[in-house]
This record gives structure tokens, sequence and C-alpha cells, in this order.
């Protein structure tokens, strides 16, 4: 019905994207279940869902329930391995003109690093560090909360693959500039914020936590401010490009998050409800670039952080 | 921006009501004007509706098929109220537009001559259009709730099926008791050559033990909280036998009995 639009695309440290829009990990299973719903070949990438060496069975119990414009999950990680990713899904998802990238969580940095090696194969353009995930007792949050740890994960996927690497970052820190200056240190070439932020909900009549894991992870449009405000935080204090991404749900959204500084960002939540919104948002987006006389995408990424309004309020052109 | 209406999504409708009806306290049913989804749709799949505004309820809501009409063009969804979603649906007025995923999961298989089928509580919806889709076979039902005002059903099954047993946990119609205070004796008669069962999950597990034990095939389908119904949040994935996960929206809801830990 459209076709590829390329003022929309962009590069972020070699990642070349033919859209803006990507689709979050954990929210998209592995891209194939939404071929009914959209065309692949105009999402930006594909953020597979989170992949561990073995196969995980997650939690049991109640997993997810909504709430207050948003929702809490604690899934626990469930995906079939690793190298079921690479022998069933990864040949069907190439067919696609799409980027796939590969989210891993491991309980070690060494387990973090034979995934990254196994990983290291044509057809995978990148690969996502979850060290953020709430819903896992080893490894997950634990390393995403302390900038040493983070930092050690990094530099193990960094010494055992020449795939770029994306760190995606836990809102759940007192400092998020501090972990994306160590994570960016440590050698991530991109950077993926934000993941959940940890909540919970008690069943009144019950009298118990709703979620069988007790707490989880929320997301959807009531955790987007405080998403917007760490891509604006982070944005001004390093060099590698942001990917944004939390409660993402309308092109409005998307421009927020671009204007923050983001250079990329992904659909989450959003994806549950309307499951054709990251093909609709790069229509939409092409849309906006008409409507507002802009070349290209580009141009408006980090247009509304303080350093750029100073530098063209002084007539640089640079 | 976007708009519902204009997408070219195979699988994504804007549906018009056309009669909302209170069945009891808190139970409706409601018809729906969706030729597409009628068209299509097999006993056992289901439907996300979205209930409101696009942010809050965020979520779609997962809703069996009580009948489907494919000449008509038409969709009957019976449902209890239980939160903002569902009270959403309740006050919609005729003429309302819906927006809708489906048919979505996969439903049951049609097999056996002489089926039987044991329905509990709100389990019971999905059922009626089976009922439909077995015609002209010779079809018995168990009917369970907790108390007769959840049995309005009766009548509606009474059109299309042979007999029509019902238990109440209360007594205050048909035998006092669960399904499992008639299953056994109607499986005794030994004339049934299929089993189709939905319900919660404890009484599920029941019925297909009872089938199990008479050598009759059966079949559940399951209920479990769902983000997305298409496969990709994992909400509702449940254990399977070989120990593996299966989703219940996609791999179900319906499943063999001996498939699924219940």
């Amino acid at each position: 019905m459209s076709k590829v639009d390329s003022r929309l695309a962009v590069n972020l440290a070699g990642l070349q994207l033919n859209s803006p829009v990507m689709t979050a990990s954990g929210t998209f299973g592995f891209g194939l279940e939404f071929r009914d719903f959209l065309d692949l070949n105009r999402v930006g990438a594909v953020m597979v869902k989170g992949t561990t060496l073995a196969p995980r069975a997650g939690n049991s119990g109640q997993r997810a329930v909504e709430t207050p414009a948003g929702m809490l999950n604690c899934i626990g990680l469930e995906n079939p391995g690793v190298d079921k990713f690479l022998n069933e899904t990864l040949p069907q998802l190439r067919e696609y003109d799409t980027q796939v990238i590969v989210n891993i969580a491991g309980a070690t940095e060494d387990e973090y690093a034979r995934l990254a090696e196994k990983l290291t194969v044509p057809g995978v353009a990148a690969l996502e560090l979850n060290i953020s995930c709430p819903n896992v007792k080893q490894g997950g949050i634990a390393f995403g909360t302390c900038p040493e740890s983070a930092s050690g994960v990094v530099r193990a996927v960094r010494n055992a693959t020449d795939k770029l690497v994306i760190t995606k970052l836990s809102p759940n820190v007192t400092d998020i500039v501090a972990m994306a200056k160590a994570t960016v240190e440590a050698g991530s070439d991109i950077l993926s914020l934000i993941n959940t932020l940890i909540g919970m909900k008690i069943d009144i009549d019950r009298r118990r936590p709703v979620l069988g894991n007790v707490i989880g992870g929320l997301s959807g449009p009531a955790i987007r401010p405080v998403a917007v405000r760490m891509v604006y935080q982070v944005a001004q204090a390093v060099d590698v490009p942001i990917i944004g991404m939390g409660g993402i749900m309308t092109t409005e959204d998307a421009l927020e998050f671009i204007l923050a500084g983001a250079s990329a960002v992904a659909i989450g939540t959003g994806n549950f409800v309307e499951p054709e919104l990251a093909e609709r948002m790069a229509d939409e987006l092409s849309a906006y670039l008409d409507k507002t006389g802009t070349a290209s995408i580009t141009e408006l990424i980090g247009a509304a952080l303080p350093e750029r309004q100073t530098r063209e309020g002084g007539g640089c052109t640079c | 921006m976007g708009k519902v209406k204009t997408l070219g999504d195979k699988r994504r409708f804007s549906a018009t009501l056309v009669q909302q009806q209170q069945m009891n306290h808190d139970v409706y049913r409601m018809v729906l004007s969706a030729p597409e989804i009628a068209a299509m749709i097999k006993p056992g799949q289901f439907l996300q509706l979205k209930t409101g505004r696009l942010m809050d309820p965020l979520l779609r809501r997962p809703i069996s098929i009580a009948d489907a009409d494919d000449g008509e063009g038409t969709l009957q969804l019976v449902y209890r109220v239980v939160g903002e979603g569902t009270k959403y649906l309740a006050g919609l007025q005729q003429g309302a537009e819906i927006d809708i995923l489906g048919p979505l999961g996969n439903g049951f298989t049609l097999q056996g001559e002489r089926p039987l089928i044991v329905g509990g509580g709100m389990g019971i919806a999905p059922l009626l259009y089976l009922v439909r889709a077995l015609c002209p076979k010779p079809v018995d039902v168990l009917l369970a709730g907790r108390e007769a005002s959840e049995l309005f059903w009766i009548k509606l099954f009474a059109e299309r099926c042979q007999a029509v047993h019902v238990t109440t946990d209360d007594g205050s119609l048909g035998t006092k008791g669960n399904a499992l205070a008639l299953l056994p004796q109607l499986l005794a008669q030994g004339q049934y050559d299929m089993l189709y069962t939905c319900g919660p999950d404890p009484m599920m597990e029941a019925v297909a033990k009872e089938a199990a034990k008479h050598g009759v095939p059966c079949q559940v389908s399951l209920e479990r909280y769902m983000a997305c119904g298409i496969g990709a949040c994992l909400s509702c994935s449940c254990g399977a036998k070989d120990g593996s996960r299966k989703k219940v929206c996609t791999d179900g809801p319906v499943f063999w009995a001996e498939e699924v830990m219940l």
C-alpha cells in the first residue's frame, strides 16, 4: 500500500534503517507473528524476544495485568533458546528487508559472551544487551542497576563479537546518565532506553499481589514522560545514537523522543493494541515531514536539546 | 492521523453494534454486524475488542464467539461485565463502531457422530456456536452454573440440541452439584464418541479425566489473561505435557485434553 520513503532513513553508528520506527523486544515476538497485520519490510528493525542460551519456560502464575494507561508483566524471559532461533527463526526473518536485532540475556558475563559468539552470523544486524529485565532472578536487572557490572557485561560482549552492540538501560536507577556513560565507555555502539519500570498491583479481594512473580515491569503510555526525560538527559551526555522507547502509541509520541535526542524509536506495548502500528507510523512520519516542510527525519533528531537550540540561536550551521 | 477504518489489515475490522441485550445481572449479549469476520470465523476462535479510547483501557479484551451467521453477516458475543473494558462494551448503543482483531486462535476439531458438550459458567459461550457447526449431528449438552440465573443459555441450546442437562452448585436449577454430578452417568451410557468442554480449569481437568476413563477423545478450550492475543506477549503461555510451552492465544485456545496441563 505504501513504499519506502528515503527521507525516513537513519543510520545509527552503521546500523542502516529504512524507517526510524522499530519494534521493541518482548512485544513483537520474532516478528513473524505479525505478518498478518503489517508489512515487515516497512519496519525499521525487529528487536526479537529476549534470547538465552538454553530455552526458558518463564514464570508461573499470572504474567500480566492492565494498569492505568499501561500494563505490568512478569513473563520471565520465556524463549526457545538461541539455537532454535538461529536454526528456525532467523532464516525466515532474513527473507524480509528489515534489520534483525537480537536481544540477549544471560546470568553471567560468560553467558552473554557465548550468546554474542553464537549470534555473530550473517543476518543479525546488532545485539541488544538485556541488562534490565526485572523478571528474572539471576542476571537481568542485577547487571543493569550498577555501572561496574553493566560495564563488565558490555566488555564481555564487545570482546566476543564485531556486531554492533546496543545496551538497553533500566530506568530503575538513581542516575541514568552515569549508567549511560559507563556502558558507552565499555564499548556500547548504541543505547536503548528505557526498559520497564518496576511496579506491582495488589488484588484487594484476595489481598495478594496479582502477578505470579509479585513484581513486574510497567510499560505503556504511563511511563512515557519518564522515558522522554531520560532520553533527553542521556542525549546530552553521550555521543552514541539512542533508540528511544517507552509507551509510544502515536506518531506524536515518536516525534517527542526524536526531538529529545533519539535517532530511532521502538514501539513496545503499542504493538499489542495496534499490531500494524510500526508500519502506519512510518507513513504518518512521512506525512509529518510533508506538512512541516522537513527534508529528512534526521533534521529533527535532538532538535529540542538545549545545546542545539543555542547553536541554532547563534546562527551556527554546523 | 491514523484511522482504523482505512487500514488494509487482513484481520482488523470495524464492526457495528446491531443489538445489545442484558441476560442477567452482569451478563450481556451483543449482536454485531461484521460480515468479513462472520464469513471466516470457526467455533472456538475468539476476537480482541478495543474497549474505549487509545490509552485507557489500553489493552484489547479477548471475547469468544457465541454465534456467527455468515448469511446475515452477524456475530453474537456473550460477555460478563468484570472491569472497565467490559463495562465500556455494556454501555455501547446500537450503531456504535467497535475496533476488532480477529478471528484469532484455533477452533474446535469437528469430529464424531455423537458429541457431548460440557460447559461451565461463561465458558458456555463458545459452545453455542460449536453446536451450530456440529448440526445436524445429534448433540447433547451439559450446562453447569453456580445458580439458576447463570443458565439463561438453556433455551438457546434447547433449539439446537438433542438433550440439555443442567447442574447448579446451589441446586436452584437441575441437579445440585457441579458438572461431575451428572457427567459420569452420561458417559456410562457409552454412546458418546467426542467430548468438548469449556469452563473453569478445575472443571475441565475433571471432565477430561472422566472422558479419558471412558476412552472418549476430549478437547478443552482455555481462558488465560492475555495482552495481545496474537502470540507476542506470552502472557497466556501454559505448560504442555511434553514439557514445551504453548500459547493459549495462537496454539489454542482449543487443545486436546492430553496436550496441556490444566
